[in-house]
């Protein structure tokens, strides 16, 4: 359990962080909270030649409220400090739903939003929330910065849209429409505590119909996704059971689903079905 | 104040050390000098070495010294007890080696070691230590090893079979099965576990080249026996020249019970590099690849009876995997600490049961807590709920019905299970089994059961109870048995005490048993206290260290209230009787004249006349005044071989709700009554309870060793086996009867193992209860929720 050796440097800036990127191209490794990072060189399973620490880069750092009524999340901002922040919780429960469950105090304490999503473990909880909360990602390198719609950055087991040289810095999530609920669901994987499935799901009506249905999902494919059939499927129904329900049906569709010791393919398509349909349930419970 | 300190519940002394970080585990010894081994384990579970370059390692920074199997003069590590001991039943033996010499037999068997200046490049080192691996197909399963066409571990073991060891009466029990109005046959696995103490273990080897002399510390059960077996058996080096210390041992659970490579290789790689230490602590990884393994069997049972409840037979074949090569006393757990056992607490006339040792590419299998007992009663119990199942029968009045009953003990199994070569036997010393089946039942409400389960099912799930009506056996004994049958270590299993009482009044308690944190320091402070009329402050209690503690077995099995406590006592006792005949001396009374009240010796009828303890072993220690015929010093050594087991029992009753959509299994009630016999401190009875119920619901629900079939651990961290977590508990309601073992003076039976023992098969009938409206008659564990929800889908998907 002791890691392969390496170089160790900690920038003050965010600009020297992506300039020591784009010098160690494919050898250096962005440290943030170190959860999943340090258990995988620990193992010698990575053995980055350099470990850029960016915990003291301030600009990271922080919550701050969009004017929009959104959320903009600095990449250094912990679990903890979601749960502990007034603003996070009220403007965006979701939030705090998905993370009250991962993981355990000390991984809470330590770990950040950002790390887990650029990390894109397919078993992590966070990806299915921002992309239920169509949330972008700010990104920076050398040549600039760019914003990334969250539907279009998990690309697969631990593959996103970042490149080597670039630093994920802030996640913004826009203000959520008027009158949608939120909720989370998930299957843990007993040992891990991982989602075998989790499913998050922001869902309004109007006028008796649904009108709003954004439903992310982890754990079942190589990553995370939009359930966009489900959505289509609520989209104008009445919300009542059986059309959720029958949205629900939608869950894994599309996707290959993944199949391991802990659960094999079938179940994970079931449980999709069933964590999608009570997300959906809960988060109408929850809708204004 | 101290009279009544034996049996309340005292606070640990352990723990303020323990939970303030002040412990001193292995790891926390720093030494000057200190080097650090790492070990290269074999990534394939069943592999030729062709050959080995150590070349690159010893070339890296850092490295003293890389060893190989060709370096180690050492003897393969000993396999003290053989199915049948000395019965004559044939063994096919395999014994680990120090380090492979020419072939492995599974993933994290070792290969070569590497000495360095830091645990770093030790590890650095290790890397590059290339090994030309000749590869060959691996066998991990079970029952498949035996099976025509699996490849063949060793030349001595056709069709992977360890040794087919029998015990009951075959006759009677086939006559039985033919001949009974019902029989129920099923087959079930009791799943491989991986023990997982907090602390991983590990050694430190200091040689002292001016005396040639060793110092072990090891994190270890039974420092003593460890030096027995390491000098006698492994190293050939003499008794007297290795000293073997366990420090603080954070939990262990049976796997440090054994002798272990490791041990081996520190003393070795501490010589040649001229008495430099050497420190090896393995990675929670080689824990879960090298370290012993748990359980592991598939057994067919046959249980046979009549309709109207009365169990007539037993039938059991069980086939026991044992990994790729024997640990210490690897066979000796599934053949008599298992089927000895089997027929439960229950009167069936015929029992016979088979047991075939398998050797697989997998990890080496010995005690894990419980050892064969769970195992045991996880048959009996699945047993007993098929059967009443099958003949319509109430699952607690068919126990009810079979129970031995109170007046029939000692109890001698009439198949002769007890019954060991040369006649020698084992009984059953007390119980009293349906009083605690009751209280259970009552507590946990049992006639309200459907319509516990109606409620449930309002709220998506389905509910479930499952009984374990359990026996267990503490402390293997007595050494004539032992020595009769030739099982057990082979060993005697007598414990020993030494107690001084100083010239300060203070008292030191020598052990040789060896605390694991059960909390020995103070169930003994008690006992001594409470013996003595001293306050527990004024007593320390200390272990572990061959060097001025007397040789003892260690701790396992349940063992050390019943023999431990019982040498301390007599240690007591004769500390109470000399102190006795120098307080007449200085009184100058009669011995006959003296009483002993608490801490002071009075003369009988003059109660001003009177000597504490304090004041008899000041003078007594100083010696400046000596009856004739009397040595100074208050120090007094006993030893205690217990004339027999003891037998713990009781009822657990696990109440579960399985989620109709998903199958996840919550545990949502667990009551259990436990009869220990008397308590010396119920808090730390409590504890064990309590860990010890968790760690079978953990086999019953989550815990799994898998194995692909290539033989690699896929279970391999904690990221993918489950252990139990405390906020999965619910609330333990615990309640007791109380029958006082008669075999040893304070009354006591043993309970490490109890609650381990019961709770696998209480979960399991519970979950088997809940599955009961689809059909399921039974499941194997864990009940993970993918297995359970199968279960409950219809026949197209389960197929
Ligand atoms: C015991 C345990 C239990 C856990 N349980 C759960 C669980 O139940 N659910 C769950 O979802 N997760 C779980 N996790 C994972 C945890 O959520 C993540 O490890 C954590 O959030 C990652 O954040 P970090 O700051 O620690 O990232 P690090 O470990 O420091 O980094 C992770 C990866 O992301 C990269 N990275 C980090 N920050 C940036 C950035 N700003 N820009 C570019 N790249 C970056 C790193 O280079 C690295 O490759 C668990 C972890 C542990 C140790």
């Amino acid at each position: 359990m002791i890691p392969a050796a390496f170089e160790y440097d900690r920038p003050t800036t965010v600009a020297e962080a992506v300039d020591i990127l784009a010098r160690n191209p494919g050898t250096a490794k962005v440290l943030a909270g170190g959860q999943s990072l340090l258990g995988l060189m620990r193992l010698r399973l990575a053995r980055p030649e350099r470990l850029v620490d960016i915990g003291g880069l301030a600009e990271l750092r922080g919550i701050r409220a969009l004017p929009d009524g959104g959320l903009a999340i600095g990449a250094l901002v912990t679990y903890r400090e979601v749960l502990d922040s007034a603003l996070a919780t009220s403007r965006v429960p979701l939030l705090a739903m998905a993370i009250a469950d991962i993981g355990d105090v000390q991984v809470r304490n330590r770990g950040t939003v950002a790390g887990s999503i650029a990390h894109a473990d397919p078993a992590s909880d966070m990806p299915a929330v921002v992309l239920a909360l169509e949330a972008s990602l700010v990104v920076r390198s050398g040549s600039g910065e760019r914003v990334v719609n969250a539907t279009s950055f998990f690309e697969g087991a631990f593959v996103t849209d970042l490149a080597e040289d670039e630093l994920l810095t802030e996640i913004r999530i826009p203000a959520q429409p008027t009158g949608v609920g939120m909720a989370y669901r998930h299957l843990e994987q007993p040992a891990s505590g991982y989602s075998i499935v989790g499913a998050a799901a922001v869902v309004g009506r109007t006028g008796g119909s649904i009108t709003t249905a954004r439903i992310g999902v982890t754990g079942v494919a190589d990553a995370a996704y939009r359930a966009s059939a489900v959505e289509a499927a609520l989209i104008g129904t009445d919300g009542g059971a059986a059309a959720i329900a029958a949205a629900a049906a939608h869950a894994a569709e599309g996707v290959a689903v993944g199949s391991d010791i802990h659960a094999d393919a079938i179940y994970r398509a079931e449980m999709a079905r069933v964590h999608v349909r009570r997300a959906i349930e809960a988060a109408l419970g929850a809708a204004g | 104040m101290t009279t009544d300190v034996l049996g309340s519940p005292v606070k640990r002394v352990e723990d303020p050390r323990f939970i303030t970080g002040k412990g001193r585990y292995l790891d926390d010894i720093q030494m000057t000098g200190m080097t650090y081994m790492a070990i290269l384990r074999s990534p394939y579970a069943n592999a030729n070495i062709r050959s080995i370059d150590t070349s690159a390692a010893k070339a890296m920074p850092g490295v003293i010294l890389v060893l190989t199997g060709a370096d180690v003069p050492y003897n393969p590590l000993p396999m003290a007890w053989p199915a049948g001991g000395s019965s004559g039943v044939q063994n096919n033996i395999n014994m680990p080696r120090a380090l492979a010499t020419d072939d492995v037999k599974w993933t994290g068997e070792g290969v070569a070691a590497v000495i360095a200046e830091t645990p770093e490049q030790a590890a650095d080192a290790v890397e590059v230590v290339h090994v030309d691996w000749e590869p060959l197909p691996a066998v991990v399963d079970t029952e498949g090893a035996t099976q025509p066409g699996a490849p063949q571990l060793h030349e001595n073991a056709p069709n992977n079979v360890v040794f087919v060891w029998t015990v009951g009466d075959k006759a009677g029990t086939d006559a039985a099965v033919d001949a009974a109005e019902v029989v129920v046959r099923q087959r079930i696995v009791n799943q491989r576990l991986i023990p997982n103490p907090m602390e991983v273990r590990g050694d430190i080897g200091l040689y002292n080249p001016g005396t040639d002399e060793y110092t072990v510390w090891m994190s270890s059960q039974t420092p003593h026996i460890q030096r027995l077996l390491l000098t006698a058996f492994v190293t050939g080096i003499p008794e007297h020249k290795v000293r073997c210390i366990s420090p603080d041992v954070g939990g262990a659970f049976g796997t440090k019970i054994f002798c272990y490579a490791d041990m081996a290789l520190v003393m070795l790689a501490s010589k040649l590099i001229g008495g430099r230490p050497v420190k090896w602590v393995e990675t929670r990884r080689e824990n879960y690849q090298s370290t012993t393994h748990g359980r592991d069997h598939v057994t067919y049972l046959e249980i046979a009876g009549k309709r109207d409840g009365e169990v007539t037979g037993l039938r059991v074949k069980t086939y026991a995997n044992l990994g790729g090569r024997l640990s210490t006393i690897g066979p000796g757990v599934p053949t008599t600490l298992y089927a000895r056992v089997l027929a439960g607490c229950y009167k069936i006339p015929n029992v016979y049961c088979e047991v075939t040792g398998v050797y697989t590419n997998t990890t080496f299998v010995d005690a894990y807590r419980g050892a064969g007992r769970p195992e045991a009663t996880y048959v009996i119990e699945r047993a007993m709920d098929l059967f009443a199942a099958e003949i319509g029968m109430d699952r607690a009045a068919v126990r009810r019905k079979n129970f031995i009953a109170p007046d029939a003990f000692p109890y001698d199994n009439p198949s002769g299970l007890g019954t060991a070569v040369n006649g020698e036997k084992i009984y059953i010393d007390s119980g009293n089994y349906e009083p605690a089946l009751n209280k259970a039942l009552m507590t946990v409400g049992y006639d309200d059961l459907d319509k516990a389960k109606a409620e449930a099912r309002t709220r998506g799930k389905h509910l479930g109870l499952g009984l374990s009506t359990y026996i267990e056996v503490c402390g293997v004994a007595p050494s004539k048995w032992i020595g009769a049958v030739g099982e057990g270590w082979g060993a005697a299993m007598w414990e020993s005490a030494n107690l001084k009482v100083h010239l300060t009044g203070k008292v030191i308690l020598t052990m040789g048993t060896q605390p694991q944190g059960q909390g020995h320091e103070t169930t003994y402070s008690q006992i001594i206290a409470s013996e003595l009329g001293l306050a527990m402050d004024d007593i320390i209690v200390q272990h572990s260290d061959t060097l001025g503690t007397p040789f003892g077995y260690g701790s396992y099995g349940s063992r050390t209230s019943s023999v431990g406590s019982t040498a301390a006592i007599k240690a007591a006792g004769k500390v109470r009787e000399k102190a006795r005949r120098y307080a007449a001396h200085m009184l100058e009374a009669s011995v006959d004249d003296i009483e002993v009240v608490g801490a002071e010796y009075r003369v009988k009828g003059s109660p001003e006349k009177k000597k504490t303890l304090q004041e008899i072993a000041f003078a007594l220690d100083l010696g400046f005044s000596l009856p004739e015929g009397m040595e100074p010093y208050l120090d007094e050594t006993a030893y205690h071989d217990t004339p027999n087991c003891t037998w713990p029992f009781g009822t657990h009753i696990a109440v579960v709700e399985v989620d109709e959509d998903t199958g996840k299994v919550d545990l949502v009630r667990y009551v259990a009554v436990d009869d220990v016999g008397n308590k010396i401190n119920p808090m730390i009875v409590d504890g064990q309870l309590h860990g010890g119920i968790a760690q079978g619901v953990g086999q019953a629900l989550w815990e799994e060793a898998i194995y692909g079939d290539d033989g690699q651990l896929l279970s391999g961290s904690m990221l993918d086996y489950a252990l139990p977590r405390a906020s999965w508990m619910p609330n333990l309601e615990l309640d007791e009867t109380v029958t006082p073992s008669p075999v040893n003076p304070i009354g006591v039976k043993g309970v490490g193992e109890a609650g381990t023992i019961a709770s696998t098969a209480a979960v399991a009938n519970a979950v088997i209860d809940a599955l009961k409206p689809f059909g399921v008659r039974h499941l194997d564990m864990p009940f993970t929720a993918p297995k359970v929800w199968r279960a409950m889908q219809s026949q197209e998907v389960r197929s």
